[in-house]
C-alpha cells in the first residue's frame, strides 16, 4: 500500500532546506488550501456530470452529449454560464445575512471535506475526535440554509428554510446515533483510527446485523441531510418555487448548488469511512494472496470509488421515489428511525460485550 | 504505518483554519470574478420578491408554524444525549459493566422522554 506521506514528507524536507520553519509551514498550508480548492471544484463538476448522466440513464435519455466528448465539458460550460449571470440586487432583504449564508454553507462543507480520509497518509485534518468534528461542522450548513431563507424576505424561502431546518436537525439524530453505533465497534473517534481498525475486515462485515441496520439508517438519514431525493421538501419546486435559494441569482445560487453536490460526496464518503473501510482495500481474513492483490489498487482509488458507488445509490433514491410530505418525513424519523436506531445501538453493545463480532 | 500529519503541519487547529479560509476564499473569489464579468441592468421590478407576479403583501419575516419549534426542542434533548454518548462509546470496552449500567440509566431517562413526547402527541404534525 503506497503511503502518500513519503511525498508530503519529502516536500516538507525540501521546503525546510531553504526556509524558516514557520515559513515552510505557512507554504504547506497554502499548498493544502490550493489542493482543497482544486479538488473541491473539480469534484463538484464531476458530480454534476455524474448525476445528469445517471438520471438520464434511469429515465432512458441520453443526458448531456453535445459539449466535448460524451458531454464531458457540459458542467464546465455551465460553470462559466453561471459566472456571467447577473447578481440581482434585491430591495427588502437583510443584506448582511443574505451575503453571509453562502459563506456558511461552503465553509461547512469545506471543513467536512478536509476531514475525509482520502488515502494512506493523505488525510488533512485528523483530530482524535475526527468523526465528531465532522458531525459538528456539517450542522453549520443548517445555519447557512436558515439564514438564506430568513434574509431573503420571501415567504417561499422562509417556508423552505424552516422545512429544511426541521428536516436536517431531525435526521442529524439518526446520523449521530448510527455513527455512535460504529464508534462503539471501532473504539475510537479519530478518522484515521477508524480506518486502521478495519484493516482485517470492513465494519459492515465485522459488526454483522447491527452494522447493516446502521448502514441502512445512515443512508436514509444522509439522503435527508443533503436535502435530496425523496426528501427534497425544502426545495419542492411544485410548491415553493426553489425553496430557500429562490432569491439567489447567478454564482450566489451556484454556491448552494455546489455545496449540495459536495455534501452528497461527503455523506457517501463518511458512509464509506464508517462501513466500508475508508481507503482500506477489501481484505478477507485468511486470504493472503487476495489481500496482496487488493493492496496494489491505490488507496485514493478505493476511497473515491466507494464514495462514487454510494452516492450512486443516493442518486438512485432520488430518481426512483416520489417526494414525501412533511408529516410523513417527520414521523419517519421520530417514530421509526430513532427508536430502531436506539434498539440497534443496544444490540451492537450486546454483540461487542459478548464478543460476537468478527 | 498511518501518519497523523500531512507535510510537516502537526497542528490540527491550523489545518482546520486553513480549510475554513479556503472555503471563505472560494466564495469571495467567485463573487469577485462574477462581479467583474457579470452584466448589470436596472429595473424597478427586478428587486421585488420572486413570488406570484403581483406585489407582495405584508412582512415576509413573520411568524411561522409552532410545529417546527416543538421539533427543535425535541432535537435539542436528543442531540445533547448523542453528545454525551460519544465519550462513553469510545471508552465502552474499558468501562465495562459499571459504565454500561450508568449509561443504561441515562439512556432509559431519555427513552422515557421520547415516550412522553410521543404520548403527548408532540410527534404529530398538526
Amino acid at each position: 500500500m503506497y503511503d502518500f506521506s513519503t511525498i508530503t514528507g519529502s516536500i516538507h524536507e525540501f521546503l525546510l532546506s531553504f526556509m524558516a520553519p514557520w515559513l515552510a509551514v505557512l507554504t504547506e498550508c497554502l499548498i493544502i488550501g490550493m489542493g482543497l480548492l482544486l479538488v473541491y471544484s473539480v469534484l463538484a463538476l464531476i458530480y454534476i456530470y455524474y448525476e445528469r448522466k445517471f438520471c438520464a440513464a434511469i429515465q432512458c435519455r441520453l443526458g448531456p452529449n453535445r459539449v466535448g466528448p460524451w458531454g464531458l465539458l457540459q458542467s464546465v460550460a455551465d460553470m462559466f454560464k453561471i459566472l456571467i449571470k447577473e447578481l440581482i440586487h434585491l430591495n427588502h432583504i437583510d443584506k448582511f445575512l443574505f451575503a453571509l449564508a453562502p459563506y456558511l454553507v461552503i465553509i461547512a462543507s469545506m471543513l467536512c471535506f478536509a476531514v475525509l480520509p482520502w488515502g494512506n497518509g493523505l488525510q488533512i485534518i485528523d483530530f482524535n475526535i475526527g468523526i465528531f468534528f465532522l458531525l459538528a461542522c456539517s450542522s453549520i450548513g443548517v445555519l447557512g440554509i436558515l439564514l438564506a431563507g430568513w434574509s431573503s424576505n420571501n415567504k417561499f424561502t422562509l417556508i423552505g428554510a424552516l422545512r429544511s431546518g426541521a428536516q436536517m436537525v431531525s435526521y442529524e439524530l439518526s446520523i449521530g446515533l448510527s455513527v455512535i453505533t460504529m464508534v462503539c465497534l471501532a473504539g475510537t473517534m479519530s478518522v484515521g483510527g477508524i480506518v486502521m481498525e478495519q484493516q482485517d475486515c470492513w465494519f459492515i462485515f465485522k459488526g454483522h446485523i447491527p452494522a447493516l441496520i446502521a448502514f441502512v439508517i445512515y443512508m436514509i438519514a444522509g439522503t435527508a441531510e443533503t436535502n435530496r431525493g425523496p426528501f427534497d421538501l425544502p426545495e419542492a419546486e411544485s410548491e415553493l418555487t426553489a425553496g430557500y435559494h429562490t432569491e439567489y441569482s447567478g454564482i450566489h445560487f451556484g454556491f448552494f448548488y455546489l455545496a449540495e453536490y459536495l455534501n452528497l460526496f461527503i455523506v457517501a464518503g463518511v458512509a464509506s469511512l464508517l462501513f466500508f473501510g475508508g481507503w482500506m482495500p477489501l481484505h478477507i481474513p485468511g486470504w493472503d494472496g487476495f489481500n496482496h492483490i487488493m493492496d496494489y489498487i491505490p488507496s485514493v482509488v478505493w476511497f473515491v470509488g466507494k464514495a462514487m458507488v454510494l452516492s450512486g445509490v443516493i442518486m438512485w433514491f432520488k430518481w426512483t421515489f416520489p417526494r414525501l410530505r412533511i408529516d410523513q418525513l417527520l414521523s419517519l424519523e421520530w417514530k421509526y428511525l430513532l427508536p430502531i436506531n436506539l434498539v440497534n445501538l443496544v444490540l451492537m453493545v450486546c454483540i461487542i460485550i459478548l464478543g460476537w463480532h468478527f | 504505518m498511518i501518519s497523523l500529519t500531512i507535510f510537516g503541519v502537526d497542528s490540527n487547529g491550523m489545518l482546520a483554519i486553513t480549510a475554513l479560509l479556503t472555503g471563505a476564499a472560494l466564495v469571495a473569489l467567485a463573487m469577485w470574478i462574477a462581479g467583474l464579468i457579470s452584466p448589470r441592468s436596472f429595473n424597478p421590478q427586478k428587486g421585488e420578491a420572486y413570488e406570484c407576479g403581483i406585489p407582495t403583501r405584508g412582512e415576509s419575516m413573520s411568524q411561522f408554524h409552532v410545529g417546527y419549534y416543538l421539533f427543535a426542542i425535541l432535537f435539542l434533548m436528543f442531540d445533547v444525549e448523542t453528545v454525551f454518548l460519544f465519550p462513553w462509546a469510545v471508552q465502552m470496552r474499558d468501562l465495562g459493566v459499571n459504565g454500561l449500567i450508568s449509561i443504561g440509566v441515562f439512556f432509559g431517562v431519555l427513552v422515557l422522554g421520547l415516550v412522553y413526547a410521543w404520548r403527548k402527541g408532540a410527534l404529530e404534525w398538526k
